[in-house]
């Protein structure tokens, strides 16, 4: 893909920010004009979590399920099978955290047609420390069968995939961060459930990247450009199907592979692409994440540098998958 | 049918039960004895439903909360003609419809899946909650266990349908006061139940869960109650008809062997009268 279906102002100092969970919201208010079956449940998060809005557009489809994230992740179950598009919206590490039995059960085994939107995913939920910090939450959804696992890059993306989870016919997972991050992507950029974006060409090595993150890879990519390394970068948004196929062709073409996500290095995005391609086209993988511990408080950019996910460790990263290329 | 056709109908389904459990190999006795009445009750006289238009948007949903006790569940599905009853032989065999919990749609009138206890009422009330967003008239029973209200999910739930004021959802608990490692007094003291029920918002009846007459009554007096969820707590003998289960609670989890349920089965038989008697 070229840069112009791109943000024009990407790379610039001014590049336009804005919080992925704002897209969840924009998303929903257009969804409740359209979809009448559309309905939002909460558990006394409505504001951080940006459904007020819709609670307030259509109090009859908005649902205040109070700090009761297993019975909220219950009752929509209840209303999927009774034919509603419940949009089930806390924290993600209390849903699906703590109401994973109840995502498995009432919901996956049941296929009912629940969306599962995880608000303060990543490391740079910051100061609220560990406890808040969402770093798990893909591995424990994507391992359950018939749920599908959404990360968007940015706002837009973000407001496209809410806009998909409503269309999609059963389980649906997606992720979004605290802050606001670099706004990627144009209504033009393409997007589409399970079919992973080629966002720069290159040659060398493949980032694959998921979630805010797509930026720091990015950022990597037009740096390591200055050093004479081609990097491809991919943008992985679905975790769930997996394209195995689209991950085989970066994976022949470039000969090496670095992951980047927002998310423990194992179970995440880094886990599923290893067993993609450890079955479709083997090659070097090195995986950036959180390096199998707990967060802490801190500045969502102090935060990310002490644990590995910046710009400087993607490019550490790339230069040690090309080492580890087998030289013909 | 008169009360006296639904005592035999119970009946004949606790035969099946007993049979099904036998053939299964595993499975909960006692718990789907105790229960046949308020299954016969609901699904021949109470409920709104058509074997033959499952799906129907208009149906009452029945939400067996407790899974466990599913055996009583598919032998009134199979006896009210939702399924073949020559089917109950497959229960928690390779390839069969009826799992050793239920599977939402697995087969006709299984409208949802249930086991790890404490998510049936939480699904109930989403189907509650749809009905009143979208005018519809149907409703909705969750049937659950005594012993599932040591979940947390159980309250959060109470909690919720009692704030929205379910008038269109009527629980209906299986207190037969046992669980699987004990007596539930025991094992996590539930009692004041009543009251606790009544605390969080809800109508509240106790009956006898094996006097069918008291049953439809409960159920009618549910409905009249119009801005409030409903609980009946229906007290029941576990392992109700066969007389070595009865109040056991041993026999909360596990079947008869071929030469128990021989004499099981000639208990049931006799059972016929003793019901009413006891309540006269």
């Amino acid at each position: 893909m070229s840069t112009s279906n791109l943000n024009p102002k990407l790379f610039n100092t001014e590049v336009e920010q804005a919080g992925t969970r704002d897209g969840y919201g924009q998303g929903l208010m257009e969804l409740g004009e359209k979809n009448q079956d559309v309905v939002v449940l909460t558990a006394d998060l409505a504001e951080s979590t940006r459904v007020e809005e819709f609670g307030k557009k259509y109090p009859e489809r908005f649902i205040e399920c109070g700090v009761a994230e297993q019975n909220m992740m219950g009752v929509a179950a209840g209303l999927a099978l009774s034919g509603k598009i419940p949009f089930v919206s806390s924290y993600a590490v209390f849903s699906p955290g703590r109401s994973w039995d109840q995502l498995r059960v009432s919901v996956c085994y049941t296929e009912a047609n629940v969306k599962v939107a995880g608000a303060h995913t990543g490391i740079s939920v910051g100061p609220d420390g560990a406890t808040h910090q969402a770093l798990e939450d893909i591995a424990i959804v994507r391992v359950l069968p018939n749920i599908a696992v959404v990360v968007p890059c940015d706002v837009e993306e973000a407001r496209k995939t809410t806009l998909a989870a409503a269309e999609h016919k059963g389980p649906f997972y997606f992720r979004f961060g605290r802050e606001k991050t670099p706004i990627i992507t144009i209504s033009e950029t393409p997007f589409k459930v399970g079919e992973i974006i080629t966002l720069r060409d290159g040659d060398d090595v493949s980032i694959i990247a998921a979630g805010p993150l797509v930026y720091q890879a990015l950022l990597a990519a037009e740096q390591l450009a200055t050093e004479g390394i081609s990097a491809r970068v991919i943008n992985n948004h679905t975790i769930k199907p997996i394209d195995k196929l689209g991950l085989a062709k970066a994976a022949k073409e470039t000969g090496a592979v670095v992951t980047v996500e927002e998310h423990q290095i194992t179970g995440g995005l880094g886990g599923a692409v290893a067993e993609a391609l450890s079955e479709a086209y083997p090659v070097p993988i090195e995986r950036i994440g959180m390096p199998d511990t707990f967060g802490e408080s801190g500045a969502p950019g102090e935060l990310l540098e002490k644990y590995g996910m910046s710009v400087g460790s993607i490019k550490k990263a790339v230069k040690n998958a090309l080492k580890r290329k087998v030289v013909s | 049918m008169t009360i006296q056709e639904l005592e035999i109908k119970a009946n004949e389904i606790r035969t099946d039960i007993i049979k099904t459990l036998v053939e299964a190999g595993s499975g909960h006795s006692a718990g789907p004895l105790g229960m046949a009445d308020v299954f016969t009750a609901l699904y021949f006289e109470v409920a709104q439903i058509d074997p033959k238009n499952s799906t129907d948007a208009d149906r009452d949903r029945m939400v067996l909360s407790a899974g466990h006790i599913c055996p009583v569940w598919y032998t009134t599905l199979a006896h009210r003609g939702f399924f073949p009853i020559a089917e109950l032989k497959t229960l928690r065999k390779l390839n069969s419809r009826l799992q050793g919990h239920p599977h939402a749609h697995s087969a006709p009138g299984i409208e949802n899946t249930g086991g790890p206890l404490g998510q049936g009422l939480s699904q109930a009330i989403g189907m509650a909650l749809a009905a009143r967003i979208d005018n519809k008239k149907y409703w909705t029973y969750a049937l659950m266990s005594d012993g599932e209200h040591d979940e947390g999910q159980t309250w959060e739930a109470v909690l919720f349908a009692g704030k929205n004021k379910l008038g269109n959802l009527t629980a209906i608990v299986d207190r037969n006061n046992i669980q699987i490692d004990g007596f539930t007094e025991d094992i996590m003291p539930l009692e004041p139940f009543r009251e606790k029920y009544e605390a969080f918002g809800w109508h509240v009846q106790e009956i006898d869960g094996h006097n069918i007459q008291a049953i439809i009554d409960a159920c009618g007096e549910a409905k009249a109650i119009f801005n409030k969820p409903s609980m009946i707590i229906a007290h029941t003998i576990p392992g109700k008809g066969v007389d070595f289960m009865e109040r056991d609670w041993h026999w909360h989890g596990k079947p008869p062997k071929p030469d128990e349920a021989k004499v099981a089965l000639k208990e049931i038989r006799t059972l016929q009268g003793k019901i009413k008697s006891e309540h006269e």
